[in-house]
């Protein structure tokens, strides 16, 4: 990173750095926040805004994708036609996959509850 | 080449635009301010600028839109007084925020209520932490002057921050004055082409602005727009250096008035400075040395310059044309005392509110401000820090 230089005042302008990150300095970030970088949404991960997660339940599944469709954040991820994973990183938590599924298999679970089951497979371990 | 005119202060800052030829003009009228907008409007119709003009429908809008030609990389202006420049308030803030050089003059009349609609400083006083560079102009041919330099100040790499001309309701902007304009071509060359660094109509870069900033960022943001200000103190004098090469008028942050070897003074803004001078003049004539301080920027706030210009004096008396109601005087008072003190030489700063609502500032007043600080000058005793001149007490 470019130490600050109170030489060169215009800092910020030109800058049209890649990616805006939150360790950056005043200095080093873009002038006024403008960015050049097309989808750069997903670099910024809001995953940890989340409360509730969706939990997949693999047997009930009927691969509607449903969930793929209604997700107002595109974290329900499909392949091939068929329901792969939720991106835990930028999933907020608000629940609409779970409501929309036909068959129940998506579990809103509070992720107190996730850290718990971590802690006690950590235990084991 | 320079020519000699009689107009008032609005006609000489629609002058001023007219050789600006901006991009786009959005504005809404309002009194005193509505003459420059309907003047430049004729411009407009007339075929003499190549200006898109906007009337919206409020000034809120205004601002809105010419935040909107500036993010798209037009030179963008608008201009208002008073209730218009409160509406404006959450829209400055954003154009700031997004830094974008569009220079608005500001005719300075009082805030409602009650209703009012003679000059005050209530207005630019309102939008004084907003983040816009403030010039202020003590009569037609300042204001004219301040214009014209507003474009380059605005616009420089360094700074790229909104800039708000203030001049008097009434008492500048209605009353003939005398002063020197410059031809078109050399204020053209002067302002020069407006070249935009990030704008949304460049389809070859295309850039994201305004957008949602939280926590994490926010604060850095804030940071650089303190930075782009304290830039805006040299850009400003640079500036000011390059326009008295076409003009022979120099302006800097401050004008010290016989300070040299003044031991009172007075601080003013805009056209009460010129009374204060007056006054001045016939106290020195009798031997007080009086002296006067009149920023010319008020927001950057010239700390170091007015520290410098004020050193040497034994008592200061700030004149505010605006209420804070905080009990504790004026805004500009608060901000002279803190600057003095870290002089640590036991400078007396009282303030004195003017003005308001249009209320005369007579000679006399200013002859008992300074009659006051002599006093306390001589006594070393201050009586009551905050007063009121002009008031029916």
């Amino acid at each position: 990173m470019t130490p600050y230089n109170p030489f060169n005042r215009n800092f910020g302008s030109g800058t049209r750095t890649k990616a805006v990150r939150p360790d950056m300095k005043w200095h080093e970030l873009t002038r006024a926040g403008n960015i050049y970088e097309p989808g750069n949404a997903n670099t910024y991960e809001t995953g940890d805004w989340r409360s509730i997660r969706p939990v997949w339940n693999k047997e009930r599944c009927i691969h509607c994708l449903f969930c793929w469709r209604y997700c107002p954040d595109a974290s329900v991820i499909a392949k091939d036609g068929k329901f792969e994973t939720f991106d835990y990183k930028h999933c907020k938590g608000c629940g609409i996959c779970a409501k929309v599924c036909p068959v129940n298999a998506i579990d809103m679970v509070p992720e107190d509850e996730i850290e718990k089951v971590k802690e006690a497979n950590k235990d084991e371990n | 080449m320079k020519t000699k005119v009689a107009l008032t202060g609005n006609e000489a800052v629609a002058q001023a635009m007219k050789q600006i030829n901006p991009d786009v003009v959005a504005a809404y009228p309002i009194t005193p301010q509505t003459e420059i907008v309907q003047i430049f409007s004729s411009f407009v119709a007339n075929g003499e600028v190549d200006t898109e003009f906007v009337a919206v429908e409020s000034e809120h809008s205004a601002m809105s839109a010419a935040i909107g030609a500036a993010a798209g990389g037009a030179r963008a202006m608008t201009a208002t007084s008073s209730q218009g420049l409160a509406l404006m308030f959450e829209v400055v803030y954003i154009a700031a925020s997004l830094r974008l050089p569009i220079v608005f003059p500001v005719v300075n009349r009082a805030l409602s209520g009650p209703i009012n609609i003679h000059c005050d400083h209530s207005d630019a006083m309102g939008l004084r932490d907003s983040g816009v560079i403030q010039l202020f102009s003590e009569n037609a041919q300042e204001a004219y002057d301040n214009m014209i330099q507003a474009v380059r100040i605005a616009e420089h790499p360094d700074v790229r921050l909104p800039v708000m001309v203030n001049m008097d309701g009434f008492i500048t902007s209605h009353a003939m004055d005398v002063l020197e304009v410059i031809d078109d071509e050399t204020v053209k060359n002067f302002v020069g082409t407006y070249v935009p660094e990030d704008y949304l109509l460049d389809a070859q870069n295309p850039i994201s602005m305004g957008n949602f900033d939280m926590y994490d960022f926010y604060f850095e943001h804030k940071r650089q727009q303190v930075e782009a200000m304290k830039a805006a103190k040299e850009v400003i004098k640079e500036v000011g250096k390059e326009f008295a090469k076409i003009s022979g008028r120099e302006y800097g942050l401050i004008e010290s008035y016989k300070l040299d070897d003044a031991d009172v003074a007075l601080v003013v803004l805009n056209s009460a400075a010129g009374t204060a001078k007056g006054v001045a003049d016939e106290l020195r004539a009798k031997g007080i040395k009086a002296g006067v301080l009149k920023p010319r920027v008020y927001r950057p706030f010239p700390q170091e310059e007015i520290r410098e210009a004020l050193k040497g004096v034994k008592a200061v008396a700030v004149l505010d044309r605006a209420e804070t109601f905080s009990t504790c005087g004026g805004p500009m008072f608060a901000d002279i005392r803190n600057t003095l003190y870290d002089l640590k030489n036991d400078i007396k700063v009282v303030n004195y509110i003017y003005g308001l609502g249009g209320r005369d500032l007579r000679l006399e007043h200013v002859q008992q401000v300074f009659e006051d600080l002599e006093n306390i000058r001589k006594t070393g005793r201050v009586d009551e820090t905050v007063k009121y001149l002009g008031l029916r007490e």
